[in-house]
C-alpha cells in the first residue's frame, strides 16, 4: 500500500535549547493509506512538534529542522510557501486540542467550514455551501442548516469539535492530524468523537494520526502505535501487541499509568 | 459596570446624534448666511432673531457656529480616515510579519511621536501653505503613529492565536488572515481608538485654527471663532461661549461614545 506520510531521520532543534538537546531526534515514521497511526508520549516527548513539522507550523526562525517529510508523495520542507499554501488544507487536515480557542470567535460557522475550499477551489458560494452543510452532516451535527449561520460562542464544546472536524475534511485530504483531539470533552462526548473519526477513516480511506498521551483513547481508535520518548521513537508496533507485552521501559510505565487498569480506583 | 457604559453610549449617542444632525442641516441650509455682515446688527444680544446673537461684523454666531462644527467634523473625519487607513495598512503589516521592516516602522513613529505633534503639523503647513487640504494632510501624517501602533500590538496578539493558527493550515495566505481573520478581531480595539482620534482632531484643527494657520477668514471655524471672541469677551461673552460650548458638546458626545465602547470591551 501507498504510503500518505514518510518521515526519515526528522531532527528539530529549537536555537534557544542547549546544543545537544533535540526536540525530535531522528524520528522514523510512516504511515499507510486508510491506517491509523498513534503517536503517544509524555509531555515535551516531542510529538506536537513533529505534529507541527508536518504542519509547516514550526517558526523557521526558532527551530532548526533536519531530514525529510513526505506527504502523498510530495516532500514539505523544499516546498515555497506558496507550495505549502496549497498542500494545508488540502491534503492535511489538522484537528486541534481545544476547539473553543480554534474557531474565530467573529466569523459564523458555515464560512469558517469552507476556509479551505475558498482556499483551494474557485467553487461558488453556493456549491460551498452545499459542501460545507454535506461535510458538517457527516461530521455528525444535527441541523447543519441551523449551525451553518451561528457563530462559535452559540455552540457547545463537543458540537464545536465536530465543526472542526467538518472543516478539517471538508476537501477530502489524505491524511488528517489529530492533536489530542479529545483532551478538552468530557468522557461521553470524547467517545462520540472518537466513534466519528473511526467512522470517517473507514468511510473515506483517509489516513489519521492521532497524537495522544492518553493510551485509552489511543487503543480504541488505532490499529498501530508509535511511543516517544525525549524526541525519540522507543517503539512502534500494532496496538495489541503494545498493550500485550510492551517491550521498552517507558511503554510499560505509561500502560501502568492508566487509571482503572487491574486496580480499581473507588 | 454594564450600566454604566449603557449610560455613557446613550448620553454620547444621543449628543452626537444631535450634534451631526445640526452639522448635516448646515450644510443645505443655515438661518443666515454665515458670512453675511450687518453693519446695523453688531453685538447683538442672543433672541430669537439671533439664537446666539451676532459678532463684530454682525454675522449670526448660530450659523457660524453650525458651519464651523461642519467644518471641523469633516476635517476630524478626513483626518481620521487617512491615520486609520495607513495605521492599519502599516501596523498589520509590522504586526504580521515583524521582523526588520517592523523594526525599522515602529522606530519612525516613535519618532514622529518624540516630536511635539502641534510643531511637525506647523511645520508642513508652514511649508505647503494654510488650507483645508493642507490641514488635512499635516494632521493625517500626525494621526497614523497612534493607530499604527494599535493595530501592531493587536495583530502581535492576534497572531499567535489558535484560530489563525487553524485558518493558516487550512491554506490561508497572509493578506487573508491579515483582513479577514484578525482584522475584525481587531474592531473593538479599533473602534474606541476612532472615537478618541476624532476627539482630538477637532481640538487640533480647532487649535490650529486659533492659532491662525487653520481655515482662513472669512470662513468659519470653531477654532478661529474662539480666537476672535477672545476680544470681545466682556462685551460679547456668548460669542465665546456660543463656540466654545460647541466644540464641548462635538467633543463630550464622541468622547462618552469611546468611554462606553471601552466599558463595554
Amino acid at each position: 500500500m501507498a504510503k500518505v506520510l514518510n518521515i526519515k531521520d526528522l531532527r528539530v532543534h529549537f536555537k534557544d535549547a542547549a546544543a545537544d538537546r533535540f526536540a525530535v531526534d531522528g524520528l522514523n515514521l510512516s504511515i499507510e493509506e486508510g491506517e491509523i497511526l498513534g503517536l503517544v508520549g509524555e509531555s515535551g516527548s516531542g510529538k506536537t512538534v513533529t505534529a507541527m513539522s508536518i504542519s509547516g507550523l514550526l517558526p523557521r526562525e526558532k527551530a532548526d529542522v533536519g531530514g525529510s517529510i513526505t506527504l502523498d508523495g510530495q516532500e514539505i520542507f523544499s516546498c515555497s510557501e506558496k507550495e505549502m499554501l496549497d498542500i494545508l488544507g488540502d491534503k492535511l487536515g489538522v484537528v486541534f486540542q481545544e476547539p473553543m480557542t480554534s474557531m474565530d470567535p467573529v466569523m459564523r460557522i458555515g464560512p469558517q467550514v469552507e476556509e479551505c475550499l475558498k482556499n483551494h477551489s474557485r467553487l461558488s458560494r453556493g456549491e460551498r455551501r452545499r459542501r460545507a452543510l454535506e461535510a458538517m452532516a457527516q461530521a455528525d451535527l444535527h441541523e447543519p442548516e441551523r449551525i451553518y449561520g451561528r457563530y462559535p460562542h452559540e455552540l457547545s464544546g463537543g458540537m464545536l469539535q465536530r465543526v472542526m472536524i467538518a472543516a478539517a475534511i471538508i476537501s477530502r485530504p489524505r491524511l488528517l492530524l489529530a492533536d489530542e483531539p479529545t483532551t478538552a470533552l468530557d468522557v461521553s462526548v470524547q467517545g462520540e468523537i472518537l466513534a466519528l473519526l473511526k467512522r470517517l477513516n473507514r468511510e473515506q480511506n483517509m489516513a489519521i494520526l492521532l497524537i495522544s498521551h492518553d493510551l485509552n483513547v489511543v487503543r480504541r481508535l488505532c490499529s498501530r502505535v508509535c511511543v516517544m520518548q525525549r524526541g525519540k521513537l522507543v517503539e512502534d508496533r500494532a496496538v495489541e501487541d503494545i498493550f500485550r507485552e510492551p517491550r521498552h521501559q517507558y511503554t510499560k510505565q505509561l500502560i501502568a499509568a492508566i487509571p482503572g487498569r487491574d486496580k480499581r480506583l473507588i | 459596570m454594564k450600566k454604566r457604559a449603557d449610560a455613557f453610549l446613550f448620553a454620547g449617542g444621543a449628543i452626537s446624534f444631535i450634534m451631526v444632525c445640526v452639522i448635516v442641516m448646515g450644510w443645505f441650509w443655515t438661518p443666515y448666511d454665515p458670512t453675511a455682515m450687518d453693519a446695523g446688527a453688531k453685538f447683538s444680544h442672543p433672541s430669537l432673531q439671533h439664537l446666539l446673537g451676532t459678532d463684530n461684523f454682525g454675522r449670526d454666531i448660530f450659523s457660524r457656529v453650525v458651519d464651523g462644527a461642519g467644518t471641523s467634523f469633516v476635517i476630524a473625519l478626513c483626518v481620521v480616515a487617512i491615520g486609520c487607513v495607513a495605521g492599519i495598512i502599516i501596523g498589520s503589516l509590522c504586526g504580521y510579519y515583524g521582523g526588520l521592516p517592523d523594526l525599522i516602522l515602529t522606530r519612525v513613529c516613535d519618532s514622529i511621536t518624540a516630536f511635539p505633534a502641534f510643531l511637525l503639523a506647523l511645520v508642513i503647513v508652514t511649508v505647503a501653505g494654510p488650507g483645508t487640504e493642507n490641514i488635512i494632510l499635516a494632521l493625517g501624517i500626525l494621526f497614523i503613529p497612534s493607530f499604527a501602533r494599535i493595530v501592531r500590538s493587536e495583530f502581535a496578539r492576534c497572531r499567535e492565536l489558535n484560530y489563525i493558527k487553524s485558518a493558516k493550515i487550512m491554506g490561508a495566505g497572509g493578506f487573508r488572515i491579515m483582513f479577514r481573520h484578525i482584522l475584525p478581531n481587531t474592531l473593538p480595539v479599533l473602534f474606541s481608538a476612532v472615537t478618541i482620534g476624532f476627539n482630538n482632531a477637532v481640538l487640533s484643527e480647532a487649535s490650529m485654527s486659533f492659532l491662525g494657520i487653520g481655515i482662513q477668514p472669512p470662513y468659519a471655524s470653531l477654532g478661529s471663532m474662539l480666537s476672535d471672541s477672545q476680544s470681545f469677551l466682556y462685551s460679547a461673552p456668548w460669542y465665546a461661549l456660543g463656540t466654545g460650548g460647541a466644540i464641548v458638546l462635538l467633543i463630550l458626545g464622541f468622547s462618552l461614545l469611546g468611554e462606553g465602547l471601552q466599558l463595554k470591551r
